[in-house]
């Protein structure tokens, strides 16, 4: 309302004037009219902004956040995964692997596989919190419990706790983000599972539009391929590097390639297999394990939305050197050959898996995975007159279709074609799969 | 020492690459609505860029690393908030090291933040499908939010770069007058669809039905985010019956099976309307994206 008081004040003012020449009344004239219509123009503006308002008001205070959920409560989600599997019975050994990682492998028949319960939140606006844990039969098994920064800034993200190690790709996946019902052949020969670190992360992101992502990590190196033993020491028992490079390919199609390495000193690690008289042998390991992995993503959807089709494409490869001592722990009691010597031991080994997922439709997708490792060179010294040392090429088809009736549920059908075991193929596994979500869900990684 | 070599000259050329831009901002928009608005508002003071497309389902984005590299760039990330991005944005924050943009902060802008949202459910269960506790979050269809939006981006844009605060006011006082002018005409265009029955495809349209005063008689989405099933379709097909409909209104990046079925049986048009700036070349900006919609819309429902 001033301002409509302004007007004929400022009208007076000039009036004043009145007895100026003839062209500066004009001038006064012109400036006149040209306030009035600024000041109409004004308050037309006003006015129209005063009729948007009342039309659809504002919220009464701006920084009165949409109340969502769980903005204080963390974000608590629980994972149900249970499978039929239709298999060979007895033994499932991975020919001329020591192995011996954590490993959930469902037996046949009936399973409740783990059951995951993950809790997560931003403890402040510094750190954010995140704990998975794995309910088994009698166990509750922590997989994952760490806080990780949210404002280091440039690039940097410090993560310290119980983490999945950032090698390789599919390592960091929990088993209810897998693409199959079982893990790879080359992840089970690794790592039983995947590689759980208790330890330190830093992550840096390069300052560029391509995305090129360098990490190191030191921990415990409490599993498998490092040993409990040879995680009680001051240093770190396994250090980790990795380098990941991304970005797109028109709208279409996105990439990720990865290189890591994993170096693991593992002391009196434990790892079963036969003798060569077929009698259960206990071996414990000493020494340097040297992984390194490469790894290569690449997706694809018709304009970059993969709500009706979507094709993925993933391969990892590992090569991995290991040596140091090998004791075979005396079994002569049961019939075997093994009498507690320790001689030294190397190994160079290697596998990939390549596999392809295809969503044909909305809420439909196939998928078809090949694993294959080389046993490689395995020497255990003077334990080869004890232990076998296999010259096989563990293999294995998997085939699979899914169905998701939303991002929360899925029900699998998986046929495979395992020979991982010389000796032992399995050619008609069917495995049928549920994966359920209830509650707070995180975004999956790419 | 030749890897030492070997790590310096990528270290250099990858420096290099990354070309300084003259902008003041360095803004992501996570849908090209809130690039083009934030293009209007900052002119050539800011770059910007959007993370998804208008072919693309907002709901169903992967964080790509391409997005995360962004997003580690960005001064400013501008988004539509209401759990839209809930599916994609935290992960691109949390792995972007970059605390200039997280929640809260003020390189963090959410347009239904600033606005009163429709269709507030009073409970949410996930058996109701996809609805947002905070209400829907498709608002940019409603031009006179972008109104509302601009004027708040405009403070946000000057709190970031207080160099350019005069700048961003005069362009969003620009912005406004043309904005007002072109929903003054798009209102008398459209007064003929007043009161017209649509099907949606998806809840992305209840802005723009409540602007122009359409009237959603069927969702051919069971639920939000559920895919129309063949029994829902069947029953959608004999309500149309009863009372028939104008068109079904769609969006590019959603199947048009389940459209163009009901179109034929029930004998009335489907649309696929540009859902956002950028679907078409007559899209390509905010006033191009709301003159195809009326255009289309008066073409194609009366």
């Amino acid at each position: 309302m001033p301002k409509h008081a302004l007007l004929p004040a400022a009208l007076l003012a000039l009036g004043a004037g009145t007895a100026q020449a003839d062209s500066s009344l004009d001038e006064l004239r012109a400036e006149i009219r040209q306030m009035r219509d600024h000041y109409e123009t004004r308050l037309a503006e006003l006015e129209a902004r005063l009729k948007q308002a009342e039309a659809r008001p504002a919220p009464a205070a701006e920084a009165a956040a949409a109340p969502s959920g769980n903005d204080i409560n963390p974000e608590i989600g629980l994972v149900l995964q249970g499978s039929y599997a239709r298999r060979e019975g007895g033994e499932h050994h991975l020919t001329g692997y020591l192995t011996g990682g954590h490993d959930h492998g469902s037996s046949r028949g009936f399973n409740l596989d783990h059951t995951e319960l993950t809790l997560a939140a931003n403890i402040d606006t510094q750190f954010r919190g995140y704990a998975n844990i794995a309910f088994v039969d009698d166990a509750a098994e922590v997989e994952e419990a760490w806080f990780q920064t949210l404002g280091l800034g440039k690039g940097f993200t410090l993560k310290a706790g119980r983490f999945l190690s950032g090698i390789g790709y599919a390592n960091e996946q929990h088993p209810h983000a897998w693409d199959f019902a079982d893990n790879s052949l080359m992840y089970r020969a690794l790592f039983g599972e995947h590689l759980g670190q208790d330890g330190v992360q830093a992550k840096w992101l390069a300052p560029v539009e391509t995305f090129l992502e360098l990490g190191l990590e030191m921990g415990r190196g409490g599993n498998f391929p490092g040993s409990a033993a040879g995680g009680d020491r001051n240093g770190p028992g396994a250090w980790a590097a990795f380098a990941h490079a991304g970005g797109d390919v028109g709208a279409n199609a996105s990439w990720r390639a990865g290189l890591s390495y994993l170096h693991a000193k593992p002391v009196d690690r434990d790892s079963g297999m036969e003798d060569l008289n077929d009698v259960e042998a206990e071996t414990l390991m000493s020494g340097h394990s040297r992984t390194w992995l490469a790894d290569f993503v690449w997706k694809w959807a018709p304009d970059g939305n993969p709500r009706a089709r979507s094709l993925k494409v993933q391969a990892e490869y590992f090569h991995r050197r290991e040596r140091g001592d090998l004791t075979c722990a005396d079994n002569t009691a049961d019939g075997g050959l093994c009498s507690g010597l320790t001689d030294a031991y190397r190994s160079r080994q290697s596998g990939w898996y390549a596999q392809t997922v295809y969503q044909f439709m909305p809420r439909w997708r196939l998928g078809l995975r090949y694993d294959r490792l080389d046993t490689g060179s395995v020497d255990f010294g003077a334990n080869n007159a004890n232990l076998p040392v296999a010259d096989y090429h563990p293999n294995k088809w998997s085939f699979m279709v899914d169905y998701a009736p939303s991002e929360f549920s899925l029900l699998r059908l998986q046929l495979a074609r395992d020979h991982a075991m010389a000796g032992n193929p399995d050619n008609g596994q069917v495995t049928l799969q549920y994966v359920h979500s209830l509650g707070a869900h995180g975004a999956h990684r790419y | 020492m030749l890897m030492r070599n070997l790590f310096a000259v990528v270290l250099m050329g990858l420096l290099l690459t990354a070309q300084p831009s003259r902008a003041a901002l360095n803004v992501l928009a996570c849908e090209p609505e809130w690039a083009a608005l934030v293009a209007e508002v900052a002119g050539d003071r800011a770059k910007v860029t959007s993370a998804t497309t208008a072919r693309q389902d907002p709901h169903h984005i992967e964080a790509r690393p391409s997005l995360i590299a962004r997003t580690r760039n960005a001064d400013l990330v501008v988004c539509s908030g209401a759990d839209l991005e809930v599916g994609w944005l935290p992960l691109l924050l949390r792995e972007s090291g970059n605390p200039r943009v997280q929640a809260g902060q003020p390189g963090h802008f959410e347009a239904t933040r600033h606005l009163r949202l429709l269709e507030k459910p009073a409970r949410v269960d996930r058996s109701m499908g996809d609805v947002h506790a905070a209400g829907n979050p498709h608002v940019h269809l409603d031009p006179r939010n972008l109104l509302l939006v601009s004027e708040a981006l405009a403070r946000r844009l000057a709190e970031l770069d207080p160099a350019g605060a005069a700048d961003y006011a005069a362009r969003r006082a620009a912005f406004a007058s043309r904005m007002q002018t072109a929903i003054a005409r798009w209102e008398k265009e459209a007064a003929s669809l007043r009161g017209l029955p649509v099907v949606v495809q998806h809840r992305s349209w209840t802005y723009l039905a409540d602007w122009l005063g359409l009237r959603v008689v069927a969702d051919l989405e069971p639920k939000p985010g559920v895919e129309p099933s063949a029994a829902h379709l069947a029953r959608l097909l004999e309500t149309l019956k009863a009372q028939p409909a104008r068109g079904i209104l769609r969006a590019a990046y959603l199947s048009p099976r389940a459209g163009d079925w009901l179109a034929e049986k029930a004998g009335v048009p489907a649309l696929t309307l540009p859902y956002s700036v950028g679907d078409s070349p007559a899209s390509a900006d905010l006033f191009g994206l709301f003159d195809s919609l009326v255009a289309q819309l008066k073409a194609g429902l009366q």
